[in-house]
């Protein structure tokens, strides 16, 4: 391939090969000699007293080499830590068992564990455990839980308030004081339903661990590999240089693989104490209730605008459903991934919000794709819609007048974030003329037809993204830095390899890195390899998440090869005699300015550099450079997303016509993956709006609990997305890119929400909560109807 | 009680001594070693181990071993011949079809088979044909339009890339 303008081109991913002829690795694809299988006895109930394990049965079955009960464990590993310390919340970290001893806290928690020579021994002797159970009362709406005599998840945490955070600025009693004497206050509940992430592999782990040199080698199912093994090293006391934790192939995560599991910290335990490999696998229906669920909010939301659409106050609270136990990253989500981007893409003075996290008696919660931000974007924009709808103005105009303009950039919200760039409106134009919003209005105007409804919905949307600057980091609690690392080493004959600390695992940067490398050295793409991974390979990085991989770790890639071509630059200035000012670069060449014929390309270069024979005074051999990059700020994407709906009153049934995204996500180096990367979010965004959500029965136990019961979608339920951009780069970032990973999830829910409720105000029906599935549709323009 | 079964895997005739409960998956992949199909869930829904039996889309975590016997299948591991990739293959590359790749063998047998019934399928065909097949990763946008290139390439027409 030529080596111009690759930055910014759809060129095909080269991870793909591997992937198209079943050649790649995935956890579950390896086999090591004498490995065994582990499989983990987990409680039926939500909430129970364990009085007794009985495992002689299993320990009887043939095949099984050793059975582990959380007793068996206990002192042998620490309790799982969660890593986000949200300060001045009164955060509560009750101690978290790798397998519960006394009490079991959620339908899932794990028990016991069997480990036999195959999988179906295993699975066989795990239902020989006998574990007698004590049920006691357990509770899994975040309402009850703090309420007077709720049934107590952990016995230190009173009424489950695992925390109470807070976010204020400005005076918004005065502002809505005056609100309700001259303008329009609005007030809603809104219920954020609890997802399930529902990667297409499930979490696994293979542990070997080699007594005579002490090191452990775990390939895990992981978005972050060298917290894994931080973490690992914390849990299991086996120190940090002796653990390499490697990230094969890895299907999807989308949040659920950032977490150290409890379940991790056994198979390690497992392997050291029986000198046997082992794996750990779990089946889908364990992964319903032992991974991470995402969102679970409920928020009760006021704002006050003036007469003429300003908005200028927000006041509110949100119950933030944790779960059983705070996974790794769960007190950030509801928090400072939230509540700091409440007021989204608007210019609103004053703000009162309070969140409480809250335990029960159900599987964790920690982050899901947008982690915080779609609950954040859901409040704002559904609240927009409903000045809108009070003021009876249209939602396009509610949104412009709020709009943070242009010129008001770097702008610093009342949440205290600095937004450093943004030019919202041709995005919102874009979409709009897209769609044919003008039409769509005219349309509607003359009434439903067979009883269908139309409806259009925008969502003008802001993320946090790129996370982020490790001093914010630390900040706001979060145990760890979030620079990434990157190491671009070129080899003798003058190919290379990139090291990254991040951990792609399906957004192509295997490809993108290389776009980026390639566009810099000048080195033909299929020259150059990227590796990610493996903490045996890779300097200390902070992985994959928060729409962070290209923005902090492609950033950590461009400074590193700009460190090679620099080195470069002085050993091409010796080698052709010239000074290093005289030097020029561009596509792999370096010439003596003025003399073009005087030149040596990089490749030479780069074995002169290997080769050492005679380098410029001052100069090491070899030809490589790293770079550990923190970004000064994070990246705030925006844009416009708009939804066509048409609702069957008749049925209740939503058919999404059309759907427009407009996003600007900064530069873009590769546009094919940049809409796929949408294409997937918005999917997983439109899917929350009308048909996703984990439903527990009071008693705890999850009856979405497999594909069968939980709405995961399908091709046939989406139209072709039309999708496009507008391109506001990042100042502070090295390549202009801002993220693009969680945009659509993040923006597309409410987009979708407004549209159905858009379609529905004729019928009287002004909020629903989600999915808006045909029963409740039904029901809500029926008890409309009724009265 | 283990019984005798006789599995034609891409090409290759295999005999083998299987526990009759065995799922044809974990035949595939555990006896077999071709780790190419993958599980995705336990209740039929996934699509991930899709391969094709007799020339058709099956999911393999629902069938048995013993209930293959005699049978001939393509997983994954045989769409390349000689070197040169599946017109389905070279799809889902050109397309941007996949992104984590865990789906993608299972989608690409189903697209398979699918263009073996239905030559020159609209969209609305193609979302149908593949409804027995989940992906979390890609919106499914990209995959249609993976498979209305292969559908071009295999009708003996030069597929055009979707504008971008």
């Amino acid at each position: 391939m030529a080596v111009s303008k690759l930055f910014g081109a759809s060129i095909k991913r080269r991870e793909d090969p591997r992937l198209i002829t079943g050649q790649a690795t995935y956890t579950d694809d390896l086999q090591l000699p004498g490995m065994l299988h582990a499989q983990i006895v987990r409680s039926p109930h939500a909430h129970a007293r364990i009085v007794r394990v009985d495992t002689a049965a299993a320990r009887r079955h043939p095949g099984v080499v050793a059975v582990y009960t959380g007793k068996d464990l206990e002192g042998k590993l620490n309790p799982i830590p969660t890593a986000w310390l949200v300060p001045n919340a009164d955060l509560k970290t009750p101690p978290h068992p790798a397998l519960a001893v006394d009490v079991v806290r959620y339908a899932g928690d794990g028990v016991a564990v069997v480990l036999a020579e195959t999988l179906y021994a295993a699975r066989d002797a795990a239902a020989l455990v006998q574990v007698q159970y004590a049920q006691l009362p357990a509770v899994v709406d975040q309402e009850q839980a703090v309420r007077d005599g709720a049934p107590q998840v952990h016995a230190d945490v009173p009424r489950n308030v695992a925390f109470t955070w807070r976010v204020a600025g400005g005076d918004a009693d005065q502002a809505f004081a005056e609100a309700k004497r001259d303008g329009v206050v609005v007030a809603q509940r809104f219920v954020n339903q609890r997802l399930i992430p529902n990667a297409m592999e499930t979490r696994g782990v293979v542990a070997r661990y080699n007594s005579g040199a002490g090191e452990l080698t775990v390939w895990y199912t992981t978005q972050n590999p060298h917290i894994a093994r931080f973490l690992m090293s914390v849990v299991t006391g086996i120190p940090e240089q002796k653990i390499r934790v490697i990230a094969p192939e890895v299907g999807g995560g989308f949040g659920s693989k950032i977490p150290f599991y409890a379940d991790e910290a056994v198979v390690v335990f497992c392997a050291r104490a029986t000198g046997h490999p082992v794996k750990w696998v779990e089946d889908r229906r364990e992964n319903y209730v032992a991974t991470i669920h995402g969102r679970d909010h409920i928020t009760d939301l006021e704002i006050a605008a003036r007469k003429d659409g300003t908005i200028t106050a927000l006041r509110g609270k949100t119950w933030a459903n944790l779960g059983a136990y705070l996974s790794t990253a769960a007190p950030g989500v509801p928090t400072i991934l939230h509540g700091l981007i409440l007021t989204g893409c608007y210019t609103i003075p004053n703000l009162s919000y309070e969140v409480l996290g809250v335990f029960t008696n159900t599987s964790p919660v920690d982050a899901y794709r947008g982690a915080g931000r779609p609950e954040a974007t859901y409040l704002i924009e559904r609240m927009v819609d409903l000045v809108a709808g009070a003021l009876k103005m249209d939602p396009v105009d509610v949104r412009r007048k709020n709009f943070i303009k242009r010129e008001q950039f770097p702008y610093t919200t009342v949440e205290g974030l600095t937004y450093d760039s943004g030019n919202y409106e041709p995005a919102l134009d874009k979409a709009l003329e897209m769609v044919g919003y003008q039409k769509i209005r005219d349309f509607q105007k003359q009434g439903p037809k067979d009883n269908r409804y139309l409806g259009v919905g925008l969502s003008t949307y802001v993320e946090i993204c790129g996370l982020g600057p490790s001093a914010v980091a630390g900040a706001v609690g979060f145990q760890g830095g979030l620079w990434e690392s990157a190491t671009v080493r070129l080899h003798p004959t003058g190919k290379a390899t990139v090291f990254t600390g991040a951990s792609p695992h399906g957004q192509g940067e295997e490809t993108t890195f290389a776009q980026i490398v390639a566009e810099e050295l000048g080195l033909p793409i299929d020259d150059i390899d990227v590796v990610h991974g493996d903490t045996g390979a890779i300097a200390m990085g902070w992985g994959t998440y928060g729409s962070r991989t290209t923005v902090v770790g492609g950033a950590a890639i461009v400074v590193a090869a700009r460190r090679v071509k620099e080195k470069a630059g002085k050993i091409a200035a010796h080698m052709l005699e010239a000074s290093e000012a005289d030097i020029t670069f561009d596509q792999g060449r370096f010439s003596v300015r003025g003399s073009p014929d005087r030149s040596k390309t990089i490749q030479e270069v780069t074995l002169a550099a290997y080769l050492a024979w005679s380098l410029p005074a001052g100069v090491e051999p070899s030809l490589e450079a790293s770079a550990f990059y923190d970004p000064s700020n994070f990246t705030f994407p925006f844009g416009t997303h708009v939804a066509a709906v048409k609702v069957n009153a008749d049925t209740g049934e939503v058919e999404l016509r059309h759907y427009v995204a407009v996003d600007d996500c900064g530069r873009v180096i590769n546009p094919l993956i940049v809409d796929g990367q949408v294409h997937g979010g918005l999917v997983q965004g439109i899917a929350q709006a009308l048909w996703e959500g984990a439903v527990y029965s009071p008693e705890g136990q999850l009856l979405t609990g497999s594909m069968m019961d939980y709405a995961v979608p399908r091709a046939h339920m989406f139209p072709m997305f039309t999708t496009a951009r507008t391109e506001t780069p990042s100042p502070h970032n090295p390549l202009g890119v801002k993220g693009v990973g969680e945009t659509g999830t993040i923006a597309s829910t409410p987009a979708v929400v407004n549209a159905v409720l858009d379609a529905l105000r004729p019928l009287g029906v002004t909020h629903l909560d989600m999915p808006l599935t045909p029963q409740r549709i039904w029901n809500a323009i029926h008890a409309k109807t009724r009265r | 009680m283990k019984r005798t079964v006789k599995i034609t895997v891409n090409g290759v005739t295999h005999t083998d001594e299987v526990e009759p409960r065995l799922l044809l998956v974990h035949y595939i992949r555990e006896v077999l070693g071709l780790t190419g199909t993958h599980i995705g869930c336990d209740t039929t829904n996934c699509g991930t181990c899709t391969v094709l039996m007799n020339g058709k889309a099956v999911k393999s975590c629902t069938l048995l071993t013993v209930q293959a016997d005699g049978a001939q299948f393509t997983t994954v591991e045989g769409l390349a011949k000689d070197g040169q990739l599946h017109p389905i293959q070279e799809g889902f590359w050109e397309e941007h079809g996949l992104q984590c790749g865990f789906c993608t063998p299972g989608m690409m047998l189903t697209a398979v088979d699918l263009l073996q019934r239905i030559p020159d399928p609209t969209e609305e065909q193609i979302r149908w044909g593949i409804d027995g097949n989940l992906c979390r990763c890609t919106g499914y946008q990209h995959i249609v339009n993976s498979i209305q290139y292969a559908a071009k390439k295999l009708r003996g027409e030069t597929p055009r890339k979707v504008a971008r």
